[in-house]
């Protein structure tokens, strides 16, 4: 046995089913040893869709996706997606070959110092100098990467290290990490005290990040919100931690969220912001959480707790076990008068559209959609406009909604549903992107061809990086610098290449028509949407 | 603005002092002076770094340092609370006119002079940080010609209930 018969070992006792990667010579011993093994290989056609689908795997399974990529340039194409995950904390590993140790440091073909070049993106990194190590420092890895504040791990193989002998392979049963040992129960004297705040509360409201999906505490939330009736809203990480037409579901916060979210956040007495950062996008104006309320910030990372916003109740653990602890404590609150009043706001304040007859309104398009979506459904929202349409209007029942939120990094979709669908091969997968996003990311059309992954794409065509124009539009009166698409291809013939069956939807007249054929059968399909150029989320 | 000494306790491994020194320029922390070095246990080293902020600043660092998995253990201290110390050598150009006068700073202020040339001489200062600020305050007036300091070294004053 070798190193790299040994890293595929650890990814077999690790319960690894896919890899996702692109090879190169230093990384060429490991894909040679994973021929023997009944984990999946999945090509992709760059490598920082490698880390988005490994992304995909990750959300989808709860367990760390895996991508495995070359030395030199194919780990530093990883960088954008292992940063995409770090920002959302979406557990992965990144394995990258690496040239001979004893040429390290000397510049050679392929070089990069890569565990350097990630420090500020993953939750921790390794080199790994001696082939012996490989079992303690993959235990180590899938630990790190899926416990506490979850993140990427990147783990440094040189080619030597991957081809040395290695004897007596034996995968640890446990971790022995002095260094790290992260809180997840709630402390007790905190819980009591947040039940004290919200027996007092009129006007409670719980808003839900990402971390409550990370911990798998959706149903503990569900379960706590309605048996006390406690309204609850989302950051954009958070959406789908209820239902979207959850009575007690109040829609998304923040900049691109619904103005009645954002006034429950106002207006509320008792605030419990749960696995959320608290970061610009979701809370424009972190004083305003803190005054006159009393904030609750629960996350299961210390730092994140006082980071943008002084809480009158610090709670670190995870989400699932502090939602399991409330569940001990008997209390009741009187939320019916508040719950009145949010109903109303939700009625007046919705957002009103004017959309032009003559192309798609994407956000009817997006509701349409989602209703006829299966249940379990897993949509994938690209960045860009059609990321604030696809928030605002995708609904949610018992499926997913990915996207990257924290990064915002165009060309996710894509990749990431590629990833979710290679794993979830019975779901039904959605990825919805703007032209702009499309191209970032078209080039995986082709791996989805060749490993036969059934995802169905859907392009919102405005010709435009609409996001920017719009920003264009307000801030530069309608100075557009560097926004036209003019010179995409034509999405016809671009499926016909790939042999992906096309449609395209030019006004609403054909909608339902028009999706029930998308949706019909279980194969790749592409859908242009044509969308006003000139529309504003 | 508040001076605090976190006292770090680190994995002695290779990429650790760059962790470190990474998370403080990311975050746009300052640090004031930062020294390293191995303890009696060879596997662990002990930062010591001084660094300034608000409030909120002075906890997020603490935060973050316990964030870094090489991290074993952090202390933070006001400088009240711990013994500081500071070494500075100082190569200075000295003169028949100015040699008593430097020789009487140093034995004013307990600075050896640990070496010598017909032109030149180089002090030594370990002190508290104040104390060797003030020494290069009173050397203006003589030529420096070199300077290198450690950067503060500290550790919380002794109590009865220390452990081990």
């Amino acid at each position: 046995m070798i190193g790299a018969d040994a890293i595929v070992k650890c990814l077999e006792a690790e319960g690894v089913t896919t890899v996702f990667g692109y090879p190169g010579v230093a990384i060429c011993p490991f894909y040679n040893s994973i021929l023997d093994s009944d984990i999946r290989t999945i090509l992709v056609r760059t490598e920082q869709n490698a880390a988005h689908a490994a992304s995909g795997v990750s959300r989808m399974t709860g367990k760390p996706g895996v991508c495995a990529v070359t030395s030199g340039p194919g780990a530093t194409n990883v960088i954008t997606g292992i940063a995409t995950a770090f920002a959302d904390s979406i557990p992965l590993i990144c394995i990258t070959g690496q040239v001979n140790s004893e040429l390290l440091g000397s510049d050679v073909f392929q070089e990069a110092d890569i565990t350097g070049a990630v420090e500020s993106f993953v939750k921790y990194s390794y080199l790994v100098r001696n082939a012996k190590d490989i079992p303690r420092i993959f235990k180590e890895a899938f630990h790190i990467a899926n416990t506490g504040r979850k993140g990427p791990v990147l783990i440094d193989v040189p080619i030597d290290v991957q081809n040395a002998p290695v004897s007596g392979f034996q995968y640890p049963e446990e971790v022995s990490l002095r260094t790290y040992k992260p809180t997840v129960k709630g402390h007790a004297v905190q819980i009591k005290k947040v039940i004290k705040e919200l027996e007092k509360a009129e006007r409670p409201l719980i808003c839900a990040g990402g971390g409550v999906l990370l911990s798998g505490a959706q149903e503990e939330l569900e379960v706590f919100a309605r048996q006390h009736n406690i309204p609850v809203v989302s950051t954009m990480m958070g959406k789908g931690v209820l239902p979207t037409e959850h009575p007690l579901y109040y829609g998304m916060v923040g900049n691109n969220g619904e103005k009645y979210a954002n006034r429950a956040m106002s207006e509320c007495d008792v605030l419990i912001m749960v696995g959320a950062r608290v970061a610009d996008r979701a809370v424009n104006q972190p004083d305003l959480i803190t005054k006159d309320k009393v904030l609750v910030h629960i996350d299961v990372d210390p730092a994140e707790i006082g980071k943008n916003a002084g809480p009158t109740i610090p709670l670190v653990g995870d989400a699932k076990h502090i939602f399991e602890d409330f569940e001990k404590e008997a209390f009741c609150c009187d939320t019916a008068e508040w719950i009145k009043t949010l109903d109303g706001y939700r009625r007046e304040m919705a957002k009103q559209r004017h959309p032009d007859p003559a192309y798609v309104d994407p956000a009817e398009f997006i509701a349409r959609l989602t209703d006829r979506m299966q249940e379990d459904a897993v949509y994938v929202a690209d960045v860009g406009q059609n990321q604030i349409w696809s928030c605002a209007y995708a609904k949610v029942r018992k499926g997913r909604f990915l996207t990257s939120g924290g990064m915002g990094t165009m060309g996710y979709s894509i990749p990431a549903a590629m990833g979710a669908k290679a794993v979830m091969p019975d779901r039904q997968v959605v990825a919805v992107c703007g032209d702009g996003s499309f191209q970032m990311s078209m080039m995986e059309l082709a791996t989805i061809c060749q490993h036969h992954i059934p995802l169905k794409i859907i392009v919102l065509k405005n010709n435009y990086l609409g996001m920017v124009r719009q920003y264009q539009h307000f801030t530069y009166k309608d100075n557009y610098s560097v926004v036209d698409l003019s010179g995409s291809p034509d999405m016809e013939k671009l499926s016909a290449a790939y042999g992906i069956p096309f449609l395209r939807l030019e006004n609403m007249e054909k909608c339902d028509e028009t999706i029930g054929m998308f949706l019909k059968e279980d194969a790749a399909m592409l859908l242009e949407c044509i969308i006003d150029p000139m529309d504003l989320v | 603005m508040k001076t605090r000494i976190y006292s770090v306790l680190v994995e002695n491994r290779s990429g650790v002092l760059c962790k470190v020194a990474g998370l403080f320029s990311r975050r746009c922390f300052n640090i004031d002076s930062l020294a390293v070095g191995e303890t009696d246990d060879p596997a662990t080293s002990r930062m010591t770094i001084v660094s300034s902020g608000d409030e909120r600043t002075i906890e997020q660092i603490e935060k973050q340092l316990n964030k870094k998995l090489d991290v074993i253990k952090v202390n933070t201290y006001a400088e009240r609370q711990c013994i500081t110390r500071e070494m500075m050598l100082v190569k200075i150009r000295y003169n028949k006119n100015n040699r008593r006068e430097i020789m009487e700073l140093c034995e004013i202020m307990k600075v050896a002079i640990v070496d010598m040339s017909r032109h030149f001489m180089m002090l030594q200062i370990c002190d508290t940080p104040d104390r060797v600020k003030l020494l290069l305050e009173m050397l203006r007036t003589v030529s420096i010609v070199e300077v290198a300091r450690t950067g503060t070294l500290a550790l919380a004053k002794c109590s009865e209930n220390d452990e081990g």
